[in-house]
């Protein structure tokens, strides 16, 4: 096997990771909507979805299903080629931007091939992210412009201008990060941030040495929600302006895609708030003997988890739920048991603490849409050109008058 | 002998190339501007196939990316239509044409002059690093020069845009 392995690397080393990949990246994003409708319901005092499935766990695929067997409607005077191309463009382009994270320190080894934890690991990661953000606004201007249609036009007008102001601001936030770990590959950004202040802190660029971006941070956070089209900033589909937006004459799988595409762009912004300012998969604690016990936080967290989930389970009101939820409880319990053999358990801190913290992000976009108004559109303008863009560059300034200080 | 790299370099010539026609052939602006965002895209693969990585990205991010979207919305604004297509004038037909011909003939054949004795293409990267230094250590002057020209002409845009103050 190792020598095939070694012959067709491509073949038995990428391909398998691209397609687990892809497999994982899916079923995420079906399970955000998920994750999005109940958080918000909660926020809300509501239950969210419910009835399929126990606690609406199979909400995902009978949507899917139901988006499958939707008719295909092309308004007429659409322009076809156009009408097409947008949602794919969004959704490709948003996934492809998955590519290029790295889940965990580099250094895994399949059939003893070398290879990055993610599926590749770029010298320019960073800018080949910000090239495919920048290319991902012509999936929604093109979709309100094919659909021949006011409101999506006015929507598609909306994001264009938005997006243009915003990605400066987002590419100017992060300067004072690759200031700091003088280079534009992802996985070094992270090895950058190791080490701890007074032994205990960790070194993460938000509270980093010599300048903490807690503004580049902010100004990320904030640029980032505008740039991924979401609320208080999700101006191009405001429902209570513009119907639904640029996608408002897309039906079926199409409006799917758009969808899906907008959860695949709020995943990989969450990937790279973690990696450019919060450590990555770096641990939280200090790898002393002291702290030797947090490597067995993913075991108890998943345990915990599972042992919680089952007894839930067994009251639950449907038969079907006392089935089901027990045995997904079983199946925490037993990985978190499986999290505790040495191999292992050295594999899944990377991934454990960066899918923790992407995960903290990911809530706290849906809080932001859960608790803050819409901008109006001047508002957004006036925010995005006189208050984001030149407090960034203020950042940038202050980030490297601090490192040529330090540095003499 | 066809090497992945000749291979990679043809297939994205062609896509230029053909994205360079179907921009000029095309008769609804959105089309053009997107054959234009195809050759851009091409263009980076270029780049990138030279081993110039950092200006392949600032190719997209610029070109593909901003400077186009303000083309789109441009036109989306403007709600462009189609153009309707005309009959070429007697003098383009008579004089343009040809002086096209001989002008396109005589650049293809002094490019190839000047490169028919270049080597392959790098192995390496170009890094990031070796760029900037390059950028602000030996070419810094010529760089400042060209940031302020861009700023003088972003001047110049806005004053002629400017509405007149009615008082």
């Amino acid at each position: 096997m190792n020598e095939f392995a070694a012959e067709h690397p491509l073949l038995v080393v990428v391909l398998p990771k691209v397609v687990i990949l892809l497999f994982v990246l899916l079923t995420a994003l079906a399970y955000l909507t998920w994750f999005e409708r109940k958080v918000v319901a909660h926020i809300q005092a509501r239950w969210g979805p419910y009835r399929v499935g126990p606690h609406g766990l199979l909400q995902p695929l009978a949507d899917g299903v139901k988006f499958l067997f939707k008719e295909d409607v092309t308004p007429a005077g659409a322009d076809k080629f156009a009408y097409f191309l947008a949602p794919f463009l969004a959704l490709s382009l948003a996934i492809t931007s998955i590519a290029v994270i790295p889940f965990g320190p580099s250094g895994m080894t399949i059939f003893g091939q070398p290879t990055p934890t993610g599926i590749t690991n770029l010298n320019i990661g960073l800018l080949i992210l910000f090239a495919i953000t920048a290319m991902g606004v012509y999936g929604v201007a093109l979709a309100g412009w094919s659909s021949n249609s006011k409101y999506p036009l006015l929507g598609g007008l909306r994001s264009s201008a938005q997006m243009i102001s915003y990605e400066l601001a987002l590419t100017m936030s992060v300067v004072g990060v690759i200031l700091m770990a003088g280079t534009f590959n992802l996985s070094e950004i992270v090895t950058s941030q190791q080490g701890f202040h007074w032994g205990i802190v960790p070194r993460w660029n938000v509270i980093g040495w010599p300048m903490p971006q807690i503004l580049g941070f902010l100004l990320f956070g904030t640029a980032a929600v505008a740039e991924t089209n979401r609320a208080p900033f999700d101006l191009a589909e405001a429902e209570s302006e513009l119907v639904a937006g640029f996608h408002t004459e897309y039906a079926s799988f199409k409006f799917a895609m758009f969808f899906m595409a907008e959860y695949a762009s709020m995943i990989t912004v969450s990937c790279l708030a973690t990696i450019l300012f919060f450590g990555g998969w770096l641990s939280p604690f200090p790898q002393t003997p002291l702290f030797a016990w947090t490597h067995y936080i993913p075991t108890a967290a998943f345990a915990l988890a599972g042992l919680a989930l089952f007894a839930h389970g067994v009251r639950y009101l449907t038969i079907f739920g006392r089935i089901v939820l027990p045995v997904l409880g079983v199946a925490l319990f037993a990985l978190g048991v499986l999290f505790i053999f040495p191999g292992v358990n050295g594999f899944v801190q990377g991934p454990f603490w960066f899918l923790l913290k992407i995960a903290v992000f990911l809530f706290i976009y849906v809080w932001v849409r859960g608790t803050l108004p819409r901008f109006r559109y001047d508002q957004l303008m006036n925010f995005g050109w006189k208050v984001l863009l030149p407090l960034s560059i203020v950042n940038v300034v202050i980030t490297s008058l601090a490192i040529l200080l330090t540095q003499r | 002998m066809i090497t992945p790299q000749i291979a990679m370099f043809l297939i994205l010539a062609a896509v230029a190339v053909a994205g360079a026609l179907s921009l000029i052939l095309q008769r609804h602006p959105i089309h053009s501007a997107l054959s234009l965002i195809v050759v851009m895209v091409a263009l980076a693969g270029l780049y990138l196939l030279q081993g110039a990585e950092f200006v392949a990205a600032v190719q997209i991010i610029v070109y593909a990316g901003a400077i186009m979207v303000v083309f789109i919305f441009v036109i989306m604004l403007l709600n462009a239509g189609e153009e309707e297509r005309s009959n070429v004038s007697r003098l383009a037909r008579f004089v343009g044409v040809p002086l096209g011909v001989v002008f396109l003939v005589e650049v293809a054949y002094w490019i190839g002059r000047a490169t028919s004795h270049l080597g392959g293409a790098p192995q390496e990267m170009v890094s990031t690093r070796d760029l900037s230094a390059l950028l602000f250590r030996e070419y810094v002057f010529p760089f400042e020069l060209t940031s302020f020209l861009i700023l003088i002409a972003l001047l110049g845009a806005l004053v002629l845009a400017r509405r007149e103050e009615s008082d």
